[in-house]
């Protein structure tokens, strides 16, 4: 039978990748915002491997908020990662540095 | 090892190799292509574990909608993915490190000693006309009223800021106002002169 930990050991990789990512893309935006839904995906499994596990069908209202927020954030993020390439012709985080003192 | 169980290793399979793939890939397009694939892997996941409603709607809303967002904007930019790679080297072994040590932390806590089935047994299977939409849709409209409509509200602040970031006003488009158009007065764009009337002239 698939364990609890099965599931949580499987969102603890996902999570880690995701770290990874954002460590070695730290220059394109658009990676890290994959990344950052890539965590997202990872902390949903935990959500629905408990909510079957103690069954609470409450984590599962709770992934279904995280998917509406993370939908919001994508396109507020998308929105401004257009207007930032409009401005600057480019989505490298390096150049990001216009409020630099 | 139970038929169950092969199906969840190989969808596993699937999730931690299209991740990988998602943050090694040069072409951000192969990114959101093999992010599509781990959305779908996590599917089936969830499929497993009786989450029937939310398997479908990560399917339809994010493959459907967010990917798609991505990889509409991904290839609308036009980026230099030589620079924007430059340091991927450099980074790589402290990325490596970081996630394998926040790895070790975390097995080592949802481990098979502390979560395994000894701890969570297995739980009832439901029965075949159980309806997770159903149940899912009962909470969400009783207990969970309040904040489903702010989650409602969320996704509207959603729509109106990225069409104010996005939306570009040319300066060089001739448009209409037609709230001046419609309070517009006479005297506004009609005026009367008086003029001396002409002598009359003798015809010779």
């Amino acid at each position: 039978m698939i364990a609890l930990s099965d599931y949580l050991i499987l969102g603890a990789i996902l999570f880690s990748l995701s770290i990874a990512g954002i460590f070695i893309n730290r220059k394109n935006v658009i990676i890290l915002l994959m990344c950052v839904e890539l965590m997202l995906l990872a902390v949903n499994m935990n959500f629905i491997a408990f909510s079957h596990f103690l069954g609470d069908s409450a984590g599962q209202v709770f992934v279904f908020f995280i998917l509406t927020v993370a939908a919001a954030e994508a396109a507020i993020g998308l929105a401004i990662l257009v207007v930032l390439f409009r401005n600057k012709r480019s989505i490298d985080v390096n150049d990001l540095d216009v409020l630099k003192g | 090892m139970s038929f169950e169980k092969i199906i969840f290793y190989v969808f596993a399979a699937i999730v931690v190799f299209a991740a990988t793939m998602v943050i090694t890939r040069k072409n951000p397009v192969h990114s959101a292509l093999f992010l599509v694939l781990a959305f779908f892997g996590s599917s089936g996941l969830w499929l497993l574990a009786e989450a029937e409603f939310l398997a479908i709607a990560l399917v339809l809303v994010y493959v459907g909608a967010v990917m798609v967002l991505f990889l509409f904007v991904v290839m609308m930019l036009d980026i230099d993915v030589a620079t924007l790679r430059a340091g991927m080297i450099r980074y790589l072994p402290v990325g490596v490190l970081v996630a394998l040590a926040m790895l070790v932390q975390l097995v080592l806590i949802v481990g098979p000693e502390n979560f395994g089935l000894d701890q969570y047994a297995a739980p009832f299977k439901h029965a075949a006309d159980y309806n997770n939409t159903a149940e899912l849709g009962s909470l969400l409209y009783t207990v969970y009223m309040y904040p489903f409509e702010i989650a409602a509200v969320i996704l509207l602040v959603a729509i109106v800021a990225a069409i104010s970031l996005t939306h570009r006003r040319r300066m060089t488009t001739k448009y209409q106002n037609p709230s001046e158009q419609v309070t517009v007065k006479k005297a506004d764009r009609l005026k009367v002169v008086s003029m001396p009337s002409e002598e009359k002239m003798e015809i010779k």
